[in-house]
């Protein structure tokens, strides 16, 4: 009895290492990581994705300077749809910066250890697609330069506050925020591993840049224990903004009383919807990445199943979202809300709900299969469909409650110009340029975190 | 190799948290209140004009009442700049020769009027009108200064909308008897805010509706 209770029971596997086998002492990951950066030699792909990100990029200026010179008429705008790409962009943007402070801050107050290769380049995708999102709004107002005192409340000389009741000025602290403490977050994760860098450098202008960026850091005792203060405090500060970044810009929809932005269920399902993507657009970095510097023992494939877990969690909550969408609009008996979601599935942007539908949560299910979480290919392939799939749920939540509301004399339909592909294009431009540049120039991955899963440097404090 | 920045660089660290906070907020100061600045508003700036009339002169040293020139400035919006015509009424009979006349005499001559630089010159969008504040007992000198002592224009205000609020909040303490708008000698009573009040109620300003946004920008 007791023999054959021992077979029956599960075998305990331990989980499968942080590491791929090849790294096994703190030399080989320094020198790995730096050989990254201290290199005259840079691969040519690189070249390809930053010449064509600085092609985008090129587009944007011009689009910018031509939006500044004529108006924000060049946009496909107008009444009813006052808000159409931009809106859609600031929210896919922000939303994807949303897994880079996930992994670093959250899952570092949970312990979760594998976090530790894929945190630096998450946070750093995170900087840029705020500054990619932060350039919409921006933009928009089409005089940026007097959007200071739009946005900021300050004394000016007229007297004049914003308002301090609309969910458009909760946006800008909770971005301004975040920003903030993301980009602090960020650098001070690197300062340690700049210091290394300073270290190797053999070129006194490399040296120098380093030196600066490196502030003095010695890797002292007290440099560490303070440090580690640091992070610990700044990920609690980073944490609450996870899940309240996305919630104020919800609000931005559902303080209104539109139909289709008028539920209380937007908060969460727009965090989640953030994860979602932000997961998404650090696997279609990462994968290429690791492929392309060799990185495979340090984002194995362990990384990328966990990863594939957490979009596989974030896709059925979405899910959730839609679906209590659908029976709310059914529940509160509303002709408006009914209407709206007949509208959304079999209205003249039907074809892009379904499209949502089959995007967002029917092809993510693959991820139910081990085997699917642990290909690559299977993986960018669902990540690129995700990304799409947000992309759609943004314009299908912006256009189509937009388009046809209470009145209908004014329905009318939306349709994007050149000019806002050209802006969409040219921060995605904007966006793999600074990635890649932060990849050739900056520590990649936390070298000194990832020393710290070395068998001989894993004793728990 | 030795290191760039040794350890006496470490002052720099400590002096850069410093600076860079004291740098900010005075950038910040700046730029919050360059609105303010009298150069950026060119509040006590004289502007070239095509003849360098003189208030001093005209007001000050002959007496003459602003209206005899800026005609309209009871009844309408506009105060009125006067045509050639006023300035000929003397100077067709007195400094005939002057030289520094002669744009004047050759715009009566031509029938083109002259073409005065904009001093007070407030954006499109704003609405202001003379007649309702010369009305209620606003003195000119309350918002152009001691014109009278003026050689050549200037703005004596910024004309900033906190400006206009800070009145429009409280008009008792700027406002005057009727007789006086026109007076620049005019010197507030010691108790000016509860004899504003009088004349607040006995005018009939209406303080209630004065800050609202549609009152100026329509
Ligand atoms: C002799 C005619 C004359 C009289 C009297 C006169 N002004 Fe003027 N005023 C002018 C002329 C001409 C200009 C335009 C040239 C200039 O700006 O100096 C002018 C300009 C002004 C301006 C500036 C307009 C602008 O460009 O913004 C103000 C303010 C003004 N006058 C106020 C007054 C006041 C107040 C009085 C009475 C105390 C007065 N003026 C009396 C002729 C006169
Ligand atoms: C009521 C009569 C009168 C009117 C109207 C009048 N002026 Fe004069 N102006 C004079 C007198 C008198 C002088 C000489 C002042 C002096 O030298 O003290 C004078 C002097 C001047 C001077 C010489 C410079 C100076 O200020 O000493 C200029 C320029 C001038 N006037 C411009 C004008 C213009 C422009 C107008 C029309 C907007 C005008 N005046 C209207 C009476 C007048
Ligand atoms: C409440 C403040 C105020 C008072 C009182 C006032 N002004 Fe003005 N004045 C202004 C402003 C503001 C402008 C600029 C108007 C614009 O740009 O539209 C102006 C402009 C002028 C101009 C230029 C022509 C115009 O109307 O744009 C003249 C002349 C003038 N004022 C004369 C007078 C005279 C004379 C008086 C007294 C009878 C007077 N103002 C009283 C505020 C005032
Ligand atoms: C020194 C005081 C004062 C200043 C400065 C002042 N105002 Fe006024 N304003 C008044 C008073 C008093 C009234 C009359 C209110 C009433 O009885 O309806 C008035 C009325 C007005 C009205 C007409 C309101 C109506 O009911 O039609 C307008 C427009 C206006 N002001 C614009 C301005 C603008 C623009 C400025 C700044 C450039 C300005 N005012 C600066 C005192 C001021
Ligand atoms: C007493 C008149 C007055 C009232 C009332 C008033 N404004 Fe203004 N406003 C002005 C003047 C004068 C300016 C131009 C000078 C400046 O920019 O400060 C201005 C400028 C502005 C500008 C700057 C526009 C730009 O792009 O330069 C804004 C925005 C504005 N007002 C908003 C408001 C709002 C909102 C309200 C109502 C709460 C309001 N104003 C009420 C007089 C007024």
């Amino acid at each position: 009895m007791s023999e054959s209770s021992t077979s029956t029971r599960q075998q305990y596997t331990p989980p499968p290492p942080e590491l791929g086998p090849g790294q096994t002492s703190h030399t080989s990951i320094t020198e790995k990581i730096t050989s990254i950066v201290l290199t005259p030699h840079t691969p040519y792909q690189w070249f390809i994705v930053v010449l064509i990100g600085l092609m985008l990029v090129g587009l944007l200026q011009v689009s910018i300077a031509y939006l500044l010179y004529e108006g924000i008429g060049i946009w496909g705008l107008n009444v009813p749809v006052g808000w159409g790409f931009a809106i859609i962009h600031f929210v896919w943007w922000i939303g994807i910066g949303h897994a880079g402070t996930l992994i670093s801050a959250i899952l570092l107050l949970f312990r979760q250890k594998w976090r530790t290769s894929i945190n630096r380049s998450a946070e750093a995708m995170t900087i840029f697609a705020v500054m990619c999102a932060g350039m919409f709004p921006l933009i928009h107002t089409g005089r940026p330069w007097l959007a200071a005192y739009w946005l900021f409340p300050y004394p000016n000389s007229m007297a004049v506050w914003p308002q301090f009741r609309s969910p458009l000025i909760w946006d800008v602290f909770a971005v301004s925020t975040y920003f903030t403490v993301s980009l602090v977050f960020w650098f001070l994760g690197m300062v340690p591993d700049l210091a290394s860098f300073r270290d190797r450098a053999k070129h006194r202008v490399t040296r120098v840049i380093y030196g600066v960026l490196a502030m003095g850091w010695r890797g002292s005792a007290v440099h560490w224990e303070r440090y580690e203060m640091t992070s610990l405090m700044l990920a609690g500060l980073a944490t609450p903004l996870v899940l309240s970044v996305h919630s104020v810009i919800s609000l931005d929809f559902s303080v209104s009383i539109l139909p289709g932005w008028h539920t209380t269920i937007f908060p969460p399902y727009f965090v989640a919807g953030a994860i979602y993507a932000g997961f998404a657009m650090v696997l279609l970095l990462l994968i290429p990445i690791r492929r392309l510097y060799g990185l495979q023992d340090f984002i194995t494939l362990r990384h990328l199943e966990n990863m594939g877990k957490v979009m596989l969690t974030a896709g059925l909550i979405v899910a959730y979202g839609y679906f209590m969408e659908q029976f709310i609009a059914w529940y509160s008996a509303s002709v408006y809300e009914g209407f709206m979601m007949q509208n959304r599935m079999f209205g003249d942007y039907g074809s892009f709900y379904w499209a949502l539908i089959l995007c967002n949560i029917a092809i993510p299910q693959f991820l139910w299969s081990k085997r699917v979480r642990r290909n690559t290919v299977w993986l960018m392939f669902i990540s690129f469909v995700i990304s799409v799939g947000m992309w759609l749920e943004r314009f299908v939540i912006v256009i189509t409650s937009l388009h046809a509301d209470f009145m209908p004399s004014s329905w009318d339909m939306f349709y994007p110009t050149f000019w806002d592909w050209a802006t969409y294009a040219g921060t995605i431009g904007f966006f793999l340029f600074a990635f890649f540049l932060f990849v050739r120039g900056m520590p990649v991955i936390a070298a000194h975190e990832i020393r710290t899963l070395l068998p001989f440097g894993k004793k728990e404090k | 190799m030795p290191q760039i920045f040794g350890r006496s660089f470490n002052w720099f660290a400590n002096v850069s948290i410093v600076g860079g906070i004291a740098g900010a907020s005075l950038l910040l100061g700046i730029l919050l209140n360059i609105n303010r600045l009298d150069y950026v508003s060119h509040v006590g700036m004289p502007k070239d004009q095509p003849v360098p009339f003189s208030h001093k002169h005209h007001v000050a040293g002959m007496g003459i009442d602003c209206r005899y020139c800026h005609t309209t400035v009871e009844e309408s919006a506009f105060a009125g700049i006067p045509p050639t015509e006023t300035c000929m009424s003397c100077h067709s009979l007195i400094w005939t020769e002057a030289p520094m006349l002669e744009p004047v005499r050759a715009s009566f001559r031509d029938e083109m009027p002259l073409q005065w630089t904009r001093i007070h010159d407030l954006p499109d969008f704003v609405y202001f009108k003379h007649d309702i504040h010369i009305a209620q007992g606003i003195g000119c000198q309350t918002c152009h200064g001691n014109v009278d002592a003026m050689p050549l224009m200037w703005k004596a205000q910024t004309l900033n909308m906190e400006w206009c609020l800070e009145c429009h909040r409280a008009p008792q303490d700027f406002i005057r008897p009727r007789e006086e708008v026109f007076n620049m000698n005019w010197v507030p009573p010691a108790n000016q805010s509860a004899a504003g009040m009088e004349l607040v109620k006995k005018y009939g300003v209406q303080t209630s509706q004065l800050t609202d946004c549609s009152v100026c920008h329509l």
